[in-house]
């Protein structure tokens, strides 16, 4: 039993062997440019690494139970921490610091980015580590669970904290390169992000300040619509529920952009309503919607249904019985309403409130296009990356004001969210009657929801023709496909199938990644809730915040830390797929693992606890009985991540390369330039393509077998 | 399960034969000028030689901040297009390569000189007058006709340029102003526009596009993108300043250690050509080819009946002249209240 113990720990040393012996170690290397023939070679210093696997893989040949000696964890600590400082200690043009360049003189040339053997070299020591750390009792000893919370912690780290962790300090780096507290105090003070002259007349608001009073007006105007929705669905006989609910769905699959070219289309200066209007009041047109007008009522149109389902799941969760008692004593609806209903509604107000609050300030494709001259966080940090002037270190102190603010506003939700949903699950009879909305609030609520359903419509109806006629915006009505080819167009001659549309190259990778990441996302989201719903281990409350963390960090910081932290070695990423794909598995991980808790906490532990009993490891359980189980959390976790990947715009932008472009980044290209058709037919195909996929998975993954519960929809999208 | 692999599986047979039209040799391009134009220059490109162009547009200046931002691993090939000073500021800086192509005899002189202001790191292949278009169904009385015309007040909230911090187009007007009037003179003018200028975009051709469809009445742009408008249908009017303008030599250069650097010379050599230079006016941009055997489009704005200052390439093409007056451009202009 002893012997066969050891030999479980071989697949580690053995793969860390291959790894260290025959694969490139450098990005772009050949076969058998490895750590030993490139140590050989002269750079002596990835020798210790062949030491370790040689060491390790004697070890667990010769003694009885490698994980448990000694020495085993001495070599696997030593083996991973010199990987990371070799590998961050020498950089692409020589030693980080001139202490090493003494040391080792051959570093001065340099060394590339890790390849595959590096890569392969540190999972191997990973999962080495967590071998080690389950025989010494991590996990109660379940090898399975180990190597999930080890594996994530370390995928974690690197794709999420590190990036962040880099990104901060650039913001202390001065133009000359040099690091000090300096630059940071300069440029977080500057007037242009604090300045109030708006208010009072003497010049323009900071871009702070301009975020704040954006995500302030966004989050009350949504949340009060929102509210409206809500009480209309659950407590009116409103004959518009099914269309009020379908609608709410539609901001979800709508690429970012259209929304902004349509109300530019309606509202901008010569927008078929602007016209109007200035005709009947016999007024000039103007440009009133570019700006903060245009923002907000493009951020109310997008987060209103966000809030609406998020109030309508605490309308529904509220028992009947306490309003009925309130009237069975005599209160009459308006005091009923404001003395029982309101204040239960008061934590899902606020959670909705704080909700719109953060993805206002992470919006990136409204300001973008609407803004004029309103700057707000999101496009000055995009700015400052791509604009000519390339400044790293202003975009970096501008990432961390709006991270701030995020994750403020998210560890506020979170406490508010928390006490909101102990309302939702207390199991007592739901049995009694609805009160009745007041019809004074009825009346309100439908004289807010009528012009919003309007809009919608409106918007929806410029998206659904603008792509096939001649040109939406001077209102050229003649239908034509010619968008649809300039995008899409293809020949088929000797050389094969041509694909000549411009449209191609970004609709494929998107494709990809998007069919990529989702399985991934959701099996370490599932893997991840699985882990904070049943296992127990030590650093469990910080494993589950760090996981939720990422959440809140808006996509546009996400992207500068990617830039920061993986354009140049050790881990040299930027230009390929693999850093998209990586880029949203960890955005999305948060909405499939809080899809998998939710399920998890429907489901009792008693069928796991049997099949353990029977001798099945933890691996096998989660398989066999926990998987087939909340089928409907795989099957949202799935959807969500494949979708977001398709309309997500924030993060990518900066992202992408002219190999591997993505949808969004395009459509960002062609509404800078004008080319609104160009921009709206992709998007309606993009959004075909998007139904047709969700279609298909919704008939691969099947429908659940678990009879009459319905699955938890969760409203909370990571900020955009 | 076995019906999710299936599922998989059939995604990735489906998605297959789509990769399978990439050709073994390929060419990244960085493409600065109209959109259409770099869809139409790169699928000439790609049939006439079966090489794959991988293309990304984006404006000079951006452009110049990418190269600048990859120059430890570059990523690019070929930078074509966009206007002369970013190329001639990037050959200051090294960051892109000595070539002379076997075609700089057939150039005209002031491609050719392009190039040699440079040390043979980029050459000419259009040249364009910089001046503005007007809508005329918004503007129909006493129409524009001067820079000093766009500081009346009926102009309010009614003009749009570019921001000179990403597009060569406005960075060009900076520059043109401060030859013609002198540096003071040139940012009070500046600052004096501003009131009638409703917003700084970052496209450098953005402004007309928005003057076409009427969201703003004037667009400060190169001449041939409001030519290009116009003949779309817009109604556009296409003025040359009377006070004199400066003009842009849209250059190419190719990227030092970009990944394909053959196939990057087959590209530069093929776009100095005559007929490689006719595809412009095709996309419906207009500039005055540098190929003297190409032939000029009747639409391009004839450079000879327009008053052009001598502009000063190498000067205003270096990086101090360029940081200074972008960084004052940024503290008295930007900074001013909307």
């Amino acid at each position: 039993m002893r012997a066969v113990k050891g030999r479980i720990g071989l697949v580690w040393s053995g793969l860390l062997l291959t790894a260290i012996l025959a694969l490139p170690w450098f990005k772009g290397g050949a076969l058998l440019d490895s750590a030993l023939a490139e140590g050989v070679a002269g750079r002596v210093w990835l020798l210790p690494l062949v030491a370790v696997a040689l060491g390790l893989s004697g070890l667990s040949v010769l003694s009885r139970d490698w994980r448990i000696h000694p020495a085993g964890a001495a070599l696997v600590g030593a083996g991973l921490i010199w990987l990371l400082l070799q590998g961050f200690g020498i950089g692409l043009r020589g030693p980080a610091l001139p202490g090493i360049g003494v040391l080792f003189p051959t570093a001065l040339a340099g060394q590339p980015g890790f390849g595959w053997g590096a890569w392969i070299a540190g999972i191997a020591l990973v999962g080495a580590l967590a071998e080690v750390l389950a025989a010494r009792g991590f996990c109660r000893g379940e090898r399975f669970a180990a190597f999930s919370i080890i594996g994530i912690v370390a995928a974690l780290s690197l794709f999420v904290f590190f990036p962040i962790l880099k990104l901060m300090s650039a913001a202390f780096v001065a133009p000359d390169g040099t690091l000090s507290l300096l630059p940071f105090v300069t440029r977080i003070t500057a007037s242009d992000l604090w300045s109030v002259g708006c208010l009072t007349g003497a010049g323009r608001c900071g871009v702070v300040i301009n975020s704040v009073v954006l995500g302030v007006l966004s989050a009350v105007f949504a949340t009060a619509l929102g509210l409206a929705l809500a009480l209309l669905v659950a407590r009116t006989d409103f004959r518009m529920k099914r269309l009020l609910r379908a609608i709410s769905i539609l901001p979800i699959i709508t690429p970012p952009f259209v929304v902004g070219v349509a109300i530019i289309v309606l509202f901008g200066r010569t927008g078929v309503v602007t016209v109007e209007v200035a005709d009947w009041f016999g007024v000039r047109p103007t440009r009133w919607v570019y700006g903060l007008p245009g923002i907000l009522l493009a951020q109310v149109l997008a987060f209103a249904p966000v809030t609406f389902l998020v109030l309508l799941s605490a309308l529904e969760a509220i028992n009947p019985t306490l309003e009925e008692a309130s009237t069975t004593l005599g209160a009459k609806p308006v005091t009923t309403f404001r003395t029982v209903t309101w204040p239960l509604l008061r934590p899902a107000l606020a959670a909705a409130f704080l909700l719109a609050f953060i993805e206002s300030l992470a919006d990136f494709g409204n300001p973008i296009v609407l803004g004029g001259s309103y700057d707000v966080l999101s496009t000055k940090i995009f700015f400052a990356v791509v604009g000519a002037q390339y400044d790293l270190g202003q975009a970096a102190t501008l990432s961390v004001l709006l991270l701030t603010l995020t994750v403020a506003a998210f560890w506020v939700q979170t406490r508010w969210l928390g006490r909101a949903s102990y309302v939702t699950v207390t199991g007592k009879s739901d049995a009694g009657l609805v009160a009745p909305v007041p019809p004074l609030i009825k009346w309100a609520a439908v004289a807010a929801v009528v012009p919003f359903v309007v809009f919608t419509v409106g918007i929806y109806a410029i998206v659904l023709i603008g792509g096939f006629v001649k040109d939406i915006a001077r209102l050229e009505m003649a239908p034509t496909f010619g968008h649809l080819w300039t995008a899409f167009s293809f020949e088929i001659s000797e050389r094969g199938v041509q694909l000549f549309g411009s449209a191609w190259n970004s609709m494929i990778t998107t494709l990809w990644v998007s069919a990529l990441s989702a399985p991934l996302t959701m099996g370490i989201g599932i893997l991840t809730a699985w882990l904070i719903a049943r296992q127990d281990f030590t650093g469990k409350r910080a494993f589950e915040f760090g996981t939720l963390l990422s959440f809140a960090i808006p996509g546009t910081v996400v992207g500068v830390s990617y830039i920061a932290a993986f354009n140049v070695p050790p881990i040299d990423m930027t230009g390929t797929m693999a850093i998209l794909v990586i880029c949203f598995v960890f955005r999305n991980l948060p909405v499939g693992m809080r899809a998998g808790i939710a399920a998890l906490a429907q489901i009792d532990r008693s069928m796991e606890e049997a099949s353990q009993t029977m001798g099945a490891g933890g691996g096998r359980v989660l398989r066999d009985v926990v998987l087939p189980l909340i089928r409907p959390a795989i099957f949202t976790a799935l959807i969500y991540s494949f979708v977001t990947a398709m309309t997500a715009v924030s993060a990518v932008i900066f992202l992408v390369s002219a190999r591997h472009n993505m949808a969004t980044a395009y459509i960002m290209g062609r509404v800078e330039n004008g080319e609104y058709a160009l921009a709206i037919a992709y998007s309606s195909v993009l959004m075909l393509v998007m139904v047709a996929c969700v279609a298909a998975m919704n008939w691969a993954v099947g429908t659940r077998r678990l009879g009459r519960r319905t699955a938890v929809a969760n409203p909370a999208q990571p900020a955009e | 399960m076995t019906r999710r692999f299936t599922l998989i599986g059939a995604t990735a047979l489906a998605l297959l034969p789509m990769g399978a039209f990439a050709q073994d040799k390929e060419l990244v391009l960085y493409c600065s000028v109209d959109e259409e134009w770099c869809r139409a220059q790169s699928e000439a490109f790609v049939r006439e030689t079966g090489i794959n162009v991988l293309m990304t547009r984006k404006s000079s200046g951006e452009t110049f901040a990418q190269i600048k931002a990859e120059e430890g691993q570059p990523r690019g090939d070929v930078w074509w297009g966009g206007t002369g000073d970013p190329h001639l500021q990037a050959a200051q800086e090294g960051l892109t390569e000595e070539y002379r192509s076997a075609m700089l005899s057939e150039l005209q002189p002031w491609a050719v000189a392009q190039a040699e202001t440079s040390g043979y790191k980029t050459v000419g292949i259009y040249a364009g007058a910089l001046g503005f278009g007007y809508n005329s169904t918004m503007v129909t009385e006493n129409p524009p006709a001067c820079w000093n015309d766009l500081l009346d007040a009926r102009f309010a909230d009614d003009i749009q340029v570019a921001n000179p911090n990403s597009s060569g187009t406005s960075y060009t007007m900076l520059a043109t102003m401060v030859q013609l009037m002198g540096e003071d003179e040139a940012f009070a003018y500046l600052a004096k526009l501003h009131a009638n200028i409703n917003q700084y975009t970052k496209s450098g051709s953005a402004p007309i596009r928005a003057a076409a469809t009427g969201e703003s009445a004037v667009g400060i742009v190169f001449m041939h993108d409001a030519v290009t408008q116009a003949t779309t249908g817009a109604p556009i009017v296409t003025v040359a300043p009377c006070e004199g303008t400066g003009y842009e030599v849209g250059s190419m250069s190719l990227i030092k250690g970009g990944p394909n650097p053959e196939a990057a010379k087959i590209w530069y050599d093929w776009a100095l050509s005559a007929s490689a230079q006719e595809i412009g006016a095709t996309a419906k941009s207009f500039q005055v080819p540098s190929n003297g055997s190409a032939a000029t489009p009747p639409e391009a704005p004839k450079l000879a009946d327009i008053k052009l200052i001598d502009y000063d390439f190498a000067k205003y093409g270096s990086s101090e002249v360029r940081a200074a007056l972008l960084a004052r451009w940024d503290a008295e202009i930007g900074a001013l209240p909307k």
